[in-house]
């Protein structure tokens, strides 16, 4: 991806955002809120069309996505068994292994509106890896999971990172968490901030001035200075 | 052919043909809530019928033309954002008084207005019953063809895109078929009911099913139950057909709805 621009609503919210992931590589972007980090992911997958700049996809490129959140009326009943059928039928054994890979064998009879937070994201990651995806992509996956939840839920994924060989491509508010698990850290602001790996990006100053010098990863209050230098050097 | 010489016969396949099309596409209508987007499109079915007589083209293609033009305009302004029940309650009701204005002003032509708003499913001829089962059938190929990817964008619109799957294209196939369910459906239910009979058997199905397919198939059943019923109700007490098979899936409604509050009870 390329020079894109997205403009939402009269807003620009993403501006000349250069971005590439290599393959079975995990990239986290972090970025305040309102930082355009859903918007790029959604550029990614096709959902919105940029308004200038280009996304480039290797031929026949397998995505699997797993959305920030996913409501599923309850005047639709819908099995975990079923919903892993879409939007193509899967054979019982191919279900059961993903099931089991995302660590939630247990649940295939049970209907998707009545799972708990946890176990809905674990059957949406199980849902993305049936496509055997060259590129998982997941947006803020771990909302609404307490400390220990999220933390097994990216130790699951590193597991599926090393067993498939994908990317993946993740976004975070949980920068501590994340940050250890990702070969490359980008930081979103409207623009890329600063990239690099973790220990880079948690020292560079453009990071620093968006979330704080707090370690442990206890976060500041989001102060961004617009004068900033774009130094991108100093995070690679 | 005698078979078809009975009124009710006639009458009967006509409404079996109207709910087997509502099935699939009422789940849709519930799942979506787009209640108030099949009322907007049934109503402007009237504007649909007066322009029909006025320039004496048949009455299913007059309808099926406006009720696609309504459905698609509704369609469009929604993804525009603007809010859409205040919307929809402007359309729906600007379009049937439109229609019943324009309806008025056809000299001529006897027109009973009420066919057209409550239906007269006991007058359906031969040709009705082509006209009814073709759109069925219709409604129903277009529902079994992208039945995985209207799934999958009526779950969420991201997981569609990054399936490949445009939602857009998918909202445009269930415009188009509630086009032709209303076209089909007027002559059956008439256009104030026909959501009713879209939405009703849908709702009445849910409590007793466990997948999308099973609730499609449920649903069915339960319109052509009350087809049957209406129909027995009508002819036993002299009352109107169309709004009778609407009574009987309502009640039909009210147990499934007690049964499902009871089962909770107990389980609770």
């Amino acid at each position: 991806m390329s020079g894109l621009s997205i403009r939402l609503g009269g807003v620009t919210v993403l501006r000349a955002v250069d971005f590439f992931i290599d393959p079975g590589e995990i990239v986290t972007i972090v970025g305040p809120n309102g930082s355009g980090k859903s918007t790029l992911l959604r550029a990614i997958i096709g959902a919105l069309r940029p308004d200038s700049g280009m996304v480039t996809r290797a031929a026949g490129l397998r995505i699997g996505y797993v959305p920030q959140k996913l409501h599923i009326d309850p005047t639709l009943p819908l099995t975990v068994r079923r919903f892993l059928d879409l939007p193509v039928r899967v054979d019982e054994a191919a279900a059961r292994t993903a099931l089991e890979e995302a660590g939630a064998g247990a649940l295939a009879g049970r209907q998707m509106a009545r799972l708990s937070g946890g176990q809905f994201q674990r059957v949406l990651l199980a849902r993305a890896l049936l496509s055997k995806p060259d590129l998982l992509i997941l947006d803020e996956a771990t909302q609404g999971l307490d400390q220990p939840g999220s933390a097994a839920f990216y130790r699951k994924v590193a597991e599926v990172r090393d067993k498939l060989g994908c990317a993946v491509l993740m976004v975070s508010h949980e920068l501590h968490v994340v940050m250890a698990a990702s070969d490359r850290v980008i930081c979103l602001n409207g623009h890329v901030c600063c990239e690099g790996k973790p220990e880079h990006v948690a020292s560079a100053p453009e990071y620093r001035a968006l979330f704080g010098t707090g370690t442990q990863g206890a976060l500041a209050l989001y102060r961004h200075e617009h004068s900033h230098t774009h130094d991108r050097e100093a995070a690679e | 052919m005698t078979l078809l010489d009975d009124f009710l016969i006639r009458a009967t396949l006509a409404g079996i043909g109207l709910v087997l099309a509502a099935a699939p596409l009422g789940c849709f209508v519930v799942w979506r809530r787009m209640a108030y987007f099949g009322d907007a499109t049934a109503h402007a079915a009237i504007l649909g019928v007066a322009l029909a007589l006025a320039f004496q083209l048949s009455i299913f293609g007059g309808v099926l033309v406006v009720s696609l033009l309504m459905a698609v305009t509704v369609s469009t302004l929604s993804s525009r954002g603007y809010a859409m029940d205040t919307l929809l309650g402007v359309l729906a009701h600007s379009a049937l008084a439109f229609g019943l204005v324009a309806v008025s002003f056809l000299h001529g032509v006897r027109v009973d207005l009420m066919a057209y708003l409550f239906g007269d499913i006991l007058a359906v001829g031969r040709g009705d019953l082509v006209v009814i089962w073709g759109g069925a059938a219709l409604v129903l190929g277009l529902m079994w063809w992208r039945w995985s990817a209207l799934l999958t964008a009526t779950i969420n619109p991201d997981l569609a895109y990054a399936a490949g799957i445009d939602p857009r294209r998918e909202q445009l196939v269930l415009t188009v078929a509630l086009a032709v369910v209303v076209a089909v459906a007027i002559k059956v239910v008439g256009a104030l009911l026909i959501a009713a009979m879209l939405i009703i058997p849908a709702a009445t199905a849910r409590p007793f099913a466990s997948t999308p397919e099973r609730m499609v198939l449920a649903a069915a059943c339960i319109g052509a139950l009350s087809v049957a019923g209406g129909l027995q109700v009508s002819l036993y007490w002299d009352t109107p057909t169309g709004p009778s098979i609407v009574c009987v899936v309502a009640l039909l409604f009210a147990v499934s709805s007690g049964a499902q509050m009871l089962l909770r009870g107990a389980r609770g």
